[in-house]
């Protein structure tokens, strides 16, 4: 269970908001320029950023007492990785005729 | 008052199955202990009607020419078959039955951490098992149970959306049951059980409970999938419109693959705790087979794509997932190891429960080696869909979860029904089913390593000595099979009354009585000691052990 | 024998929303909790499958992924995504208020998140109006002929069977998000009622906090969504 610190924490969700709006904004506006390959690193790196941020600020990961909760997110992550990596091994190395 | 002692007074004590009478009382509880016998009256409904499956394909067998069902008929056989055990047997089994009835006793604790999702997962099991029932009377499937694409989304004409959606509202079940399992075993344990006090079973099912929960949606996925394209003819798997029949299968094993794992673990945990009972001795490296089990989990994820080795995937992942497919089996085998170890100087007793332990060592062992046999890509290239597979994982399934399956039942059943099943007909039951699987199953690795194909209804007639030996083994583990659930059922109405600990077992379950009241401990229980503490047990001057602090 | 005789003495001295089986108010918030988060593991996995399906053809087919992508309306789907970005933060105020039991704050929160929440189901229906409008919904009367691949010189037309993978999933995968969405608007119209009902107190607001966890992660999903779909060749 997460602890309440003793300061308010609506300033932390009011800037947590605006880096979310900001990184938005971002996605848009760096897709409309040319970056070959990197296009979608970028865009999914944004992703992340603003995913990590809804979770450890809004759904209160950074402030649980114990190490579970970021275990259950990081086997989960883990997992998801493992399907699409290991999926990418057969894809990526078929020899196109 | 610590450890109630096995008295003879007439009246019976109250416990949860004598508290509320009614079938609302069944039908609405919330009694985990309650709702896992719901579970075993369901699964073995089921375990009939696959078995009943499995007699017919066995009888078709018993001649070369295809002249008992047609083709068609014979499709729907095997896939009935498979889907219904694999989906409404196997899956739930173990877990459903014996985890829900011992996890929060083992763990010291009065119930699941969510009693009405654990009811809730009874129902879903119920509607997707009436809905598997419908479809197969209202025409069936004939796609095999791993219902490959293009087949099942643009050619069969049977009931795919329907079979796909009872296995959809099923897994669920088996989602939130491994829910639950994983929250009460990290947040309700009695104080001083730590995570090395627990007893293997719950190890096992923990880890079970990760695959159910990561594995079974991608399951999920795949039939919600499969749907769409089938209903609006879309090109996610069809190659005429683009689209790839192997996504299908690498969706479809990375659930299908792990699930085998959900099947074996649960028994493992089983074994281990028969076999520590049997030979009176603490289980010989812990922390490995503890490990191994989480191990098993997490490596079972990485290898599903051998089961792709010959569909069109690269090479290359074929190499990859060769040599995890290899590494997978290094976990079990420390299992193997550490039983081995544990029964060596022992005090061997030979009740039932431990003769289907000794089974599963020997039918696990020859399963899983054969599993590494078809990990190795060029045999797998010769015996991929012949009956040499076939065997190989009968063995894992029947000679592995279901012996584990039945040597728990006999293990716990003093404790579930409060009562003593006839030792005598139970070990002549254990021989049976032995004598009956190994008959059935070893031919069938002859037959696939000289070419029979699986899921065929005709073969070659040089054949038939082998399938005849074959059915014959069927019909004698049938027998096997039927003879526990008679005298199970004759036991709870002329069976001797059960003590509290009849086999002086080590384990919070045996504390308290046989059967047990509806919150399971009169108080709450503080563990002091550590798990598989038969010296203690059999120490000469019984010390009781305290239940409450 | 028989009866619960574990932690608490007396039932008057403890929240009446405890259940009988845990051993106090902690350890029901604690396993409340982390069965959220399981359940949200699951459907990571869950949408995780169609994320792997979309990975794989957009590497296939990335030309005619582009120019099928560019089809659909970046504009709607950030605002979509700025409206969920928005309606997370009133559900952790609405947290926050009844963490400080002020119950007026709570009640509005709660409206804002489902009006948001409302706001975001209206611009997906107008997207796919479009999209059914433009004949772009896979089946019978899919038509993406001569849409041209961007950047192609010379000019190249996309693939109408591979766009029209890209379109079965994009109507999957956001209408799944969407299906979420409404269950999710479910959750809180239940939620608003218990705070309504003054169910919420400072001690006691669990099932806010795992219904907002819910609403979190489907605000996660679509970040991941807004970029992978609509952002694939913009420029």
């Amino acid at each position: 269970m997460s602890e309440h610190s003793k300061s308010s924490p609506l300033p932390t969700y009011f800037m947590v908001w605006g880096a979310l709006l900001v990184g938005t904004f971002l996605t848009y506006e760096a897709a409309k320029v040319d970056l070959g390959v990197f296009n979608a690193a970028v865009a999914l790196t944004i992703a992340t950023a603003k995913a990590l941020l809804v979770a450890l600020f809004f759904m209160h990961l950074k402030g649980a007492s114990e190490k579970l909760l970021k275990l259950v997110v990081i086997s989960t992550v883990f997992f998801l990785f493992i399907l699409l990596a290991l999926s990418m091994a057969d894809y990526g190395t078929r020899l196109r005729p | 008052m610590s450890m109630a002692t096995a008295t003879t007074q007439p009246v019976e004590r109250e416990n949860y199955l004598n508290k509320h009478y009614g079938v609302g009382s069944w039908l609405f509880t919330t009694d985990h202990k309650r709702i896992a016998l719901l579970y075993l009256a369901s699964i073995t409904f089921f375990f009939f009607i696959g078995g009943f499956f499995a007699l017919l394909i066995r009888l078709e067998l018993l001649t070369p020419a295809g002249d008992l069902v047609q083709a068609d008929t014979y499709n729907k056989l095997f896939t009935q078959h498979g889907m219904v055990m694999v989906f409404f047997f196997l899956i739930p089994s173990i877990p459903a039955v014996l985890g829900n009835f011992l996890v929060p006793m083992m763990v010291g604790a009065k119930d699941l951490a969510f009693p009405r999702i654990n009811l809730l997962s009874w129902y879903l099991y119920i509607i997707g098992g009436i809905l598997m029932l419908h479809c197969m009377l209202t025409g069936g499937v004939d796609t095999g149970w791993t219902f490959y694409t293009p087949f099942s989304t643009a050619f069969t004409n049977t009931k795919i959306v329907e079979a796909g959606l009872a296995i959809f509202v099923a897994g669920f079940s088996s989602i939130l049951t491994g829910l639950n399992f994983v929250v009460t075993i990290h947040r309700m344990r009695a104080p001083g059980m730590t995570w090395s006090r627990l007893p293997l079973f719950i190890w096992a099912h923990y880890a079970t409970s990760i695959i159910q929960i990561l594995g079974t949606p991608v399951l999920a996925i795949t039939i919600v999938l499969v749907a769409v394209e089938r209903t609006l003819h879309l090109g996610i798997f069809d190659p005429k419109l683009g689209g790839d029949p192997l996504l299908f299968q690498h969706l479809f094993w990375f659930y299908s693959h792990p699930a085998v794992y959900i099947m074996i673990l649960p028994s493992m945990g089983v074994v281990t705790e028969i076999i520590a009972c049997f030979s009176r001795k603490r289980i010989f490296g812990y922390s490995f087979v503890a490990l191994s089990s989480i191990a098993i989990a997490v490596f079972g994820f990485l290898v599903w794509a051998h089961h792709m080795f010959v569909a069109g995937i690269s090479v290359y992942a074929a190499l990859v997932f060769s040599i995890l497919s290899y590494a997978v089996a290094v976990p079990s085998a420390v299992k193997v190891f550490n039983w081995t170890a544990t029964l060596y100087k022992g005090s061997i007793h030979y009740d039932a429960p431990m003769l289907y332990a000794f089974g599963f060592l020997g039918l696990f062992t020859i399963g899983g080696l054969t599993g590494l046999f078809l990990a190795a890509l060029g045999i797998n290239v010769h015996v991929t869909d012949t009956y040499f597979v076939v065997a190989h994982f009968h063995y894992i399934m029947v000679g592995g979860a279901v012996m584990g399956y039945l040597g728990g039942m006999h293990f716990w059943w003093p404790k579930i029904s409060g009562k003593l099943y006839p030792e005598g007909w139970a070990r002549l039951a254990a021989l049976i089913v032995f004598i009956g699987f190994n008959l059935t199953f070893f031919p069938q690795f002859i037959l696939g390593y000289v070419g029979m194909p699986r899921r065929y209804y005709q073969y070659p007639p040089e054949f038939q000595v082998l399938n005849v030996l074959s059915t014959a083994g069927a019909t004698i583990l049938g027998v096997g099979y039927l003879l526990p659930m008679i005298y199970f059922l004759w036991s709870m109405r002329y069976g001797k009354p059960a003590p509290d600990n009849p086999w002086n077992a080590a384990g919070l379950e045996w504390k308290t009585a046989s059967p047990p009241p509806t919150f399971n401990f009169d108080k709450e229980p503080v563990v002091t000691w550590e798990a598989y503490n038969y010296e203690e047990l059999d120490a000469p001057h019984k010390e009781e052990v305290p239940v409450a602090g | 024998m028989g009866a619960p005789t574990v932690g608490s003495a007396s039932h008057g001295s403890h929240n009446p929303a405890l259940l009988h089986h845990f051993v106090d108010e902690e350890q029901q918030r604690d396993a409340a909790n982390l069965g959220m988060w399981i359940f949200l593991a699951t459907e990571v996995m869950f949408f995780g499958g169609l994320f792997c399906a979309y990975l794989i053809y957009r590497g296939w087919y990335f030309p005619d992924f582009a120019a099928a992508s560019r089809s659909i309306d970046a504009l709607l789907g950030g605002t979509n995504t700025a409206v969920l970005i928005c309606s997370s933060l009133t559900v952790v105020l609405a947290i926050y208020a009844a963490q400080t039991s002020r119950r007026v704050m709570l009640i509005a929160m709660l409206v804002l998140t489902m009006l948001f929440g409302c706001v975001f189901l209206g611009i997906k229906a107008k997207e796919y109006r479009d999209k059914f409008v433009e004949h772009h919904v896979p089946g019978a009367s899919f038509n993406f002929d001569h849409e041209q691949i961007p950047g192609s010189s010379p000019v190249r037309y996309a693939n109408p069977r591979h766009a029209e993978i890209f379109f079965a999933l994009y109507f999957i995968m956001t209408g799944l998000h969407a299906l979420h969405m409404i269950i999710g608007l479910g959750i809180f119209t239940w939620l608003l009622w218990m705070a309504w009902k003054g169910r919420f107190t400072p001690e006691y607001h669990t099932p806010l906090e795992i219904g907002g966890l819910y609403w979190h992660f489907v605000d996660i999903v679509w970040i991941y969504l807004f970029p992978l779909l609509y952002l694939i060749d913009r420029h």
